[in-house]
């Protein structure tokens, strides 16, 4: 088994952060992953991504061309990734930044009102975890559950108190990839 | 043990904590600087030596004065920085004490840019400042490497009174990758033979210096040099080997350009091309014997780099024109995808190859008509 996911956004959206939670949920489970990030300049507020890579094996490459999987979670990011992503893979798409539909009908878009949702738990920082919550619902490889573990595991002590909120986004977020809303 | 996930430049910092670093010399500069970074807090808090200095060439020379004294010393830059550090690395290998030095490259040449990059291949192996001497240059392909080299490092170095030079590119600095860190070694004041730490009085005077007036006395360290150097040929050579026993064709390919290439060769297997992979671990000393073997009975060698085909020239030298050695590289920062290192070795199992042109030339003619 080997899964490539890309998640992209505006710098400050939680794109890094996001595919951490997801390296850990893998690596907690027994698998091989990395994380690289993009680390140019863009990190300061233009488009940042990281790419996650799930194996059962050593991992070869840790970058992508046309990943199976993707959250964008901005405008500019949809554009790039569904051009990219490979036929039959799925999209996750923040439709609360984005105001068009999906042009190709050979892959599987998901759009998910991340930043509604989030503001509805009461913290729009959570909207990233609403997005990896949607994203889980097109990896099997990895459960609600799994995340919620390594959120617990790994986030420092300081922030414990964040958990139960995480926990909703993540829930929300699966849940609303469940029923595909139309964009626009 | 549990595995955590680390980013490679903070494992190796960590690592090299480990390893009973007891004193650290550098200078910022991305994308190594989260090396410096997590040792300007980790060094005071074992209350061991960080000194930001105020330039590289402060950084090698600190580097040098503590070497002198038989401590673990270590730096740590980018292709720019190491560039400035040149001159007192050749200082320290005239000197023969040992260091260590993490190259964590960048595209070039000049101030170049931040993106992955193996242009200082040849800089590294070849020793990069003046004078006759060798490093020992590791290089990492994944985080658990960076952890475990960076940890032999200092064995290598003080075992052979050298330079010893880690290098990876960008992005195993910048990758996070689940990795078990060693167990912490305590700090070890070796009172070494050579060192000059204080003891006058208590034993002969020593002078550690890198100038022999009499060229028939520099000659003799420069024999010394060469004597030491056999044995690290002869002990050190290190790689890892994939898909090998039964194949036909060979990538080589150290780094990520070797973990890419690993991407590819799995595919093409799946297609029933029989390609292995050579991945060097040590690039210096490099892996001849293996490579030499191998050219005894496989078709071809593919040589991927992220440079213009600075390793190549290595294993052309091992491979002596029995068998067509071509090459594929990406330059400038630019990490070559899975897609392209296979699309390389479905031309070299399926085309006819030459023994007399040269691969950088037939590369670049490649690589300018597809632009």
């Amino acid at each position: 088994m080997q899964k490539e996911i890309i998640i992209a956004g505006f710098g400050g959206q939680g794109v890094l952060f996001g595919g951490q939670v997801v390296a850990y949920a893998a690596m907690d489970t027994g698998k091989e992953v990395t994380w690289i990030p993009s680390y140019g300049p863009e990190m300061r507020g233009g488009t940042a991504n990281c790419t996650v890579v799930i194996a059962d094996d050593e991992i070869g490459s840790p970058l992508v061309k046309n990943p199976p999987l993707a959250i964008a979670l901005n405008l500019p990011s949809f554009d790039k990734y569904e051009e990219v992503l490979a036929p039959g893979g799925t999209l996750v798409v923040n439709k609360s930044m984005v105001d068009r539909d999906a042009k190709r009908d050979d892959i599987h878009v998901i759009f998910v009102p991340c930043n509604e949702i989030a503001e509805e738990i009461g913290d729009k920082r959570l909207m990233n975890m609403v997005a990896v919550g949607a994203l889980l619902s097109a990896l099997p490889e990895i459960s609600l559950k799994d995340v919620e573990k390594a959120l617990e595991g790994h986030l420092p002590a300081r922030h414990k108190h964040l958990l139960p909120k995480n926990y909703e986004a993540l829930k929300r977020g699966f849940e609303a990839a469940g029923e595909p809303v139309a964009a626009g | 043990m549990t595995r955590e996930l680390w980013k490679g430049n903070e494992a190796i910092a960590e690592a090299s904590v480990r390893a009973g670093l007891e004193a650290y010399f550098g200078y910022p500069i991305t994308p190594q600087t989260e090396v410096l970074e997590y040792l300007s807090r980790r060094m005071p808090e074992l209350g061991r030596t960080f000194v930001q200095a105020e330039s590289e060439l402060g950084a090698i020379n600190m580097v040098y004065g503590a070497a002198c004294t038989g401590v673990r010393v270590m730096s740590s830059s980018s292709s720019p920085g190491v560039s400035l550090m040149m001159e007192g690395i050749s200082y320290i290998a005239g000197t023969e004490i040992p260091a260590v030095l993490i190259n964590v490259m960048r595209g070039g040449p000049g101030l170049g840019n931040i993106a992955p990059s193996q242009g200082d291949y040849n800089q590294a192996v070849r020793g990069g400042g003046h004078g006759d001497y060798q490093p020992i240059v590791l290089a990492p392909a994944s985080v658990q490497e960076a952890i475990d080299l960076t940890v032999l490092s200092f064995d290598l170095a003080e075992r052979y009174r050298s330079i010893c030079m880690v290098i990876l590119d960008g992005s195993v600095g910048q990758m996070m990758e689940p990795a078990q860190m060693p167990e912490m070694q305590p700090v070890q004041r070796k009172d070494w033979e050579w060192a000059t730490n204080a003891k006058m009085g208590k034993r002969e005077r020593r002078v550690l210096t890198s100038i022999y007036l009499d060229p028939i006395q520099e000659e003799k360290l420069n024999l010394r040099l060469i004597q030491r150097w056999k044995q690290i040929q002869a002990n050190e050579v290190r790689y890892k080997e994939y898909f090998l026993d039964d194949a036909e064709f060979v990538i080589v390919g150290f780094g990520t350009a070797g973990r890419v290439a690993l991407s590819a060769v799995r595919t093409a297997r799946q297609r029933g091309i029989k390609v292995g992979l050579l991945r060097p671990i040590t690039v210096s000393p490099f892996p001849h014997e293996v490579i030499d073997q191998l050219a005894g009975r496989v078709e071809a060698f593919l040589v991927t780099e992220m440079n213009s085909g600075q390793m190549l020239e290595d294993v052309r030298l091992a491979v002596k024109g029995r068998v067509p050695v071509e090459f594929y590289g990406r330059m400038g920062g630019v990490v070559p995808f899975t897609e392209e290192i296979l699309h390389e070795i479905e031309r070299i199992t399926t085309s006819k190859l030459s023994l007399d042109e040269n691969p950088r030339d037939a590369w670049f003619e490649r690589m300018m008509s597809s632009r």
